[in-house]
């Protein structure tokens, strides 16, 4: 038999459905790899007991002839973001160290519901804010993908989901959660070569999750292939009477409905994501992609989304403003750190707490929201951003009325080395370029690997889709992974 | 309205007054989250994970606080938004845990009313005056800080966080001490009416942040200041009276107000200027982005509507024309329960006039004798309907009326079986007041021939005597016509 | 507008987060960078535009007025830096 951990979602339930192999056995293949992959950095938390309980109960159940959960036997990956009971929680942040929440996120709830495991609480960009997993408070996830040309600079496994996507691309777990609020699902995919969906913003309850952008946040799967992330999907999402942006809707059947085929289907490309100083080979990739799509019966049709340049700066007003706001409550007064400086009042707490547990991208970006909001800006900047990201939403529905779905590249570009763009705020902002309009249009999207560039490192393309129409967005991802015939993977140097 | 002014050095002054009512909604869970409201009980033990800001707790509103915010926008015939949103308000306190406020400063739910006050209810002759209410918003209270439990150390309290209130904000219409007083007590009659506040002030349910300028008459609008959390109506027109006191010698000495916030001093009751809170009053407010906007179907308004009760004006007015004096009118309806007991009353049967008058006289003087609030009062109103209609039928005369009263207080038992059991019955039996009338002429011969004799105003004498005779159970009526006939 | 060091420690104090005048100092060009970045939004004509309220249409729901928690003290309190006797406490505040 091959290596339990070369097995996905999909193959480890269908196995444990069949008895072709012991959940316990899965959940003892992945421990061992978790243990052995320090050097990732992937794990804050590593949780074996866990994994193994709900591995034993998925064995029982098998053992006592019953009918096993939609999840039973899967050990997963738990991005640190959600809040998981008994679990330490920090959002990567030294502000929450410690912090162990007495409750479980919605999310992580519905997963071992469903029967999964956990492996552990999975780094990620300090407050899922970056694009390269650099913003740790506790270090850089690295990517198990090295340049092709024997150089062995550390690269970066994407952001802010990057210790799920390094994990998942390292066959640490089968899949991992991840959440995306400009493009933390989608660019971390991309940059190891693994599949990510965020769904329409309200499908996922935000219950229990730290926020980062309270309008934009969204959590997904993250997996080796569509299938997988289906699967997930269907026990992550459903409604939440906790959360008032939770959509009362029930969640479709996304695995039974998928199919390649997508005849009579109209895949749109937006002309203004071709943008200045794009690399040809990511460039090439979208024209691979594109006749991918003809392949598998669609029509082409070019589209104009002309509002996508501002997408970015509306981005950074309105996350940071949300931001601002919602990271008010670490204050060393009720949970995590709190730093008392001899003699000091309660404001010279907070500030001397907030200084000391916030990194330096927190910072930023709570200081961008602040001068945003304050006095005589508001409405120059945050009320116009609005604006704007209405025009964004519009831009998308016109599309919509000529298309199904919208092809892109994820990223405009391949995986970088950690450090390369640290120096610049913006620069390292820019790599959301091609996924932050539909995180404010609050659009399902996916990301999913169509090849690698000539230093042998993975590329994505992105699917955009309706409000709502997941299944859509999957089945044209699906349609590019049976086109594509990615099966790159890293060599195990860790 | 009677004018007020101030004398100054320069001249006279007058005084503009607006109030920000912060009225806790009846309700039994929180405006966001699903922990009680009861006032008292221990700290921070009606909290709920929403209520301490965890990490990523989410708010849910409460419908009930939302129904009670537009019974009250309705009850002061305010425009009702039926699209509105809530807001953040970021600061940070320590009885503030997630860092902002969620109310409402954009969209509020309730838009323009008005408020009809008279500096005395009781007058029919009074002035009234229309106060303009300029919104109604719903918002979070913080929770409470603690000062002197600990030398070093301030505790912190969340079981009042997330509690839901109303922000009633009035227009800066009310320009002396009685009239702010006459706004409050009327605010809180109509908030007690709708059943909206208990309007209880001194466990803070209700609470005033008094803003207060002033400027010579006809002049513009002078700077103002805003004394925060002032919780009595007393307090409240010591604050406009003190405060406007203090402007104008500040003006007239030179100087200038500065825009700020202050607290009010009762133990020497005077106002002060809150130094520890001058951080620049930058809230950033922006949008709840964990909230939807808040759309109102016009059927949930016309629920709230239907479910009104009738209000202290139009009760008033409906107590006058059943012909009870605006005087006792005023003090019927100025109580809630006390307008309750009386329509109680009323429905049994007794005739308006008359119940009023036992009413505020021999009903409230012996409640105030007992110490007692109407709704302990021992006698019911159904039993206060039999008695009042055994007056009325002449069964018993008023000061038999009074005698069983007392016994009903006591032991609240019915009036009839009181009656009954100790033969209070009045009587009207002409024999037997006749036979009396007879002894009592024969001993008093000489009045008999006085009176006679002109002497008109002995027939009251004639009248005690009978009545001492008949043991006071005597119909008066009927001893008033036999006593004429005898004496001719 | 531009931002520069005093501008920075204007919104760290209301951010609460203590900054030398150094670190503002570097922070400011920074800043000053992004803010006219962004700014790049005043370019789009957005009359008649509504701002957006919700990214997906969907309405606001309201709870019933029940009450179905509390009484989790010792829940809330267990990651508390610090409390004693059932309160969370701060350095003592002068109001
Ligand atoms: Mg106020
Ligand atoms: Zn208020």
């Amino acid at each position: 038999m091959s290596d339990l951990t070369d097995l996905g979602v999909a193959a480890i339930r269908d196995g444990v459905r069949a008895g072709s192999f012991s959940a316990c056995d899965v959940a003892d293949a992945f421990i061992v790899n978790v243990s052995k992959a320090k050097a990732l950095n992937a794990f804050l938390v590593e949780t074996p007991e866990h994994a193994i309980a709900a591995a034993t109960a998925a064995d029982t159940a098998r053992a006592a002839g019953e009918t096993l959960k939609a999840l039973a036997g899967v050990p997963i990956g738990m991005k640190d973001l959600f809040c998981t009971n008994g679990v330490v929680t920090t959002a990567a942040s030294r502000i929450l160290e410690g912090f162990v929440p007495p409750y479980e996120s919605r999310v992580s709830q519905n997963l071992w519901d469903a029967g999964a495991g956990m492996l552990g609480k999975l780094n990620m960009d300090q407050f899922a804010m970056g694009s390269s997993n650099e913003t740790s408070a506790f270090g850089n996830v690295i990517s198990p993908w090295r340049r092709a040309n024997g150089d062995t600079a550390p690269l970066a496994p994407g952001g802010s989901s990057g210790g799920s996507s390094s994990a998942v691309a390292a066959r640490l777990c089968p899949a991992a959660t991840g959440t995306d609020t400009g493009g933390s699902i989608r660019q971390p995919a991309a940059f190891t070569g693994i599949t990510g969906i965020k769904p329409t913003y309200g499908r996922c309850s935000r219950w229990g999750t730290i926020a980062f952008a309270s309008s934009l946040d969204q959590a997904g799967p993250m997996a080796r292939d569509v299938r997988d992330c289906a699967i997930l999907l269907e026990a992550m999402a459903g409604f939440d009477a906790r959360d008032a942006t939770s959509l009362k809707l029930d969640v479709p059947q996304w695995e039974a409905g998928l199919s390649g085929d997508l005849s009579g289907k109209r895949v749109g490309i937006p002309k203004e994501y071709r943008v200045d100083g794009m690399p040809a080979e990511i460039e090439a990739l979208w024209q691979q992609g594109i006749d991918w799509m003809k392949d598998a019966g669609a029509e082409i049709v070019e589209i104009s989304l002309p509002h996508t340049k501002y997408a970015l700066p509306a981005y950074y007003i309105i996350a940071p403003a949300e931001a601002s706001s919602n990271l008010a409550r670490y204050d060393g007064v009720r949970y995590g750190l709190r730093d008392l400086p001899e003699g000091a009042g309660l404001q010279d707490m907070y500030a001397a707490t907030r200084a000391e547990g916030f990194g330096d991208e927190v910072k930023r970006r709570i200081l961008i929201g602040t001068y945003v909001l304050s006095a005589g800006f508001y409405d120059a900047y945050y009320t116009q951003a609005q604006k704007v990201r209405a025009l964004i939403a519009r831009d998308f529905e016109q599309a919509f009325e000529r298309c199904d779905v919208l092809l892109t590249p994820t990223a405009p570009s391949a995986a970088f080395a950690l450090g390369e763009k640290q120096a610049d705020p913006i620069a390292m902002y820019l790599n959301d370029v091609f996924t932050v309009p539909s995180s404010l249009a609050g659009l399902p999207a996916m990301s999913v690997p169509g090849g690698l560039d000539k230093d042998g490192l993975p590329l994505g393309l992105q699917i955009i889709g309706r409000p709502l129409d997941e299944q859509g967005v999957l089945n044209a991802g699906l349609a590019i992974e049976q086109r594509a015939g990615f099966v790159a993977r890293p060599g195990v140097w860790w | 309205m009677t004018e007020f002014r101030i004398q100054g050095d320069t001249g006279e002054w007058e005084v503009v007054v607006g109030l920000e009512v912060h009225a806790q909604v009846t309700s039994q869970a929180k405006l966001f989250s699903g922990a009680a409201t009861t006032f008292g009980a221990e700290p921070n033990t009606q909290v709920s994970l929403v209520d301490a800001a965890m990490p990523g707790m989410l708010p849910v509103p409460n419908m009930e606080c939302i129904r009670q915010a537009v019974r009250t926008g309705l009850a002061i015939g305010a425009q009702i938004n039926r699209w509105s949103r809530f807001d953040r308000k970021n600061y940070f306190y320590a009885d503030l845990p997630q860092g902002y406020q969620i109310s409402q400063l954009y969209h509020p739910l309730v838009g323009e009313g008005a408020i009809d006050i008279s500096l005395d209810e009781k007058d029919p002759d009074a002035a009234t005056k229309r106060i303009g209410v300029e919104r109604i918003h719903v918002e979070q209270d913080a929770g409470k800080l603690m000062h002197d439990q600990h030398p070093t150390r301030s505790y912190v309290d969340l079981n009042r966080s997330g509690v839901a209130l109303m922000e009633i904000v009035s227009r800066p219409d009310m320009a002396s001490p009685a009239e702010a007083g006459a706004y409050l007590r009327k605010l809180r009659a109509i908030l007690r009416y709708v059943g909206s506040c208990d309007g209880n002030m001194e466990e803070g349910s209700m609470r005033a942040d008094v803003n207060v300028s002033v400027r010579k008459p006809g002049d513009e609008l002078g700077m103002r200041t805003e004394t925060k959390n002032v919780n009595s109506v007393r307090f409240v027109m010591a604050v406009v009276e003190q405060e406007a006191r203090r402007q104008v010698e500040v003006i007239e000495a030179g100087g200038t107000i500065a825009q700020e916030t202050r607290l009010y001093d009762p133990d020497r009751n005077e106002t002060r200027s809150m130094r520890s809170k001058e951080d620049a009053h930058d809230y950033r407010y922006f949008p709840d982005p964990d909230l939807l906007p808040l759309e109102l179907e016009q059927a949930f308004l016309d629920d709230c509507l239907a479910s009104l009760p009738e209000l202290p004006d139009a009760k008033r007015k409906r107590y006058e024309d059943l012909g009870i004096t605006p005087y006792n009118a005023a003090v019927l309806t100025a109580e809630v329960e006390a307008a309750r007991w009386f329509d109680t009353l009323l429905d049994a049967g007794a005739k308006g006039p008359a119940a009023a008058n036992w009413t505020t006289s021999e009903l409230f003087g012996a409640l105030n004798r007992l110490g007692k609030d109407i709704t302990e009062s021992p006698v019911s109103p159904t039993q206060a309907a039999e008695l009042l209609a055994l007056v009325a039928d002449g069964t018993l005369s008023g000061s038999l009326a009074k005698q069983v009263f007392e016994v009903m207080l006591e032991t609240g038992d019915a009036p009839s079986t009181i009656v009954e059991e100790r033969g209070l019955k009045q009587t009207s039996d002409t024999g037997a007041i006749d036979a009396v009338i007879a002894q009592i002429m024969a001993a008093n011969e000489d009045k008999v021939a006085d009176y006679r004799g002109g002497k008109d105003k002995l027939f009251g004498f004639f009248v005690g005597q009978t009545m001492k005779a008949m043991g006071g159970k005597a119909n008066p009526g009927v001893v008033n016509d036999l006593l004429k006939k005898a004496l001719g | 507008m531009s931002v520069d060091t005093k501008t920075v420690k204007k919104i760290a104090g209301l951010a609460r987060i203590a900054i030398t005048d150094e670190q503002a100092g570097r922070v400011a060009p920074e800043l000053d960078n992004i803010i006219h970045w962004i700014e790049m939004l005043e370019e789009v004509d957005t009359t008649g535009v509504e701002p957006m309220t919700a990214v997906i249409p969907n309405h606001l729901r309201l709870r019933d007025d029940v009450v179905t928690e509390g009484g989790i003290r010792d829940a809330l309190m267990q990651n508390a830096p610090q409390g004693e006797h059932g309160f969370f406490t701060v350095p003592k505040v002068i109001e």
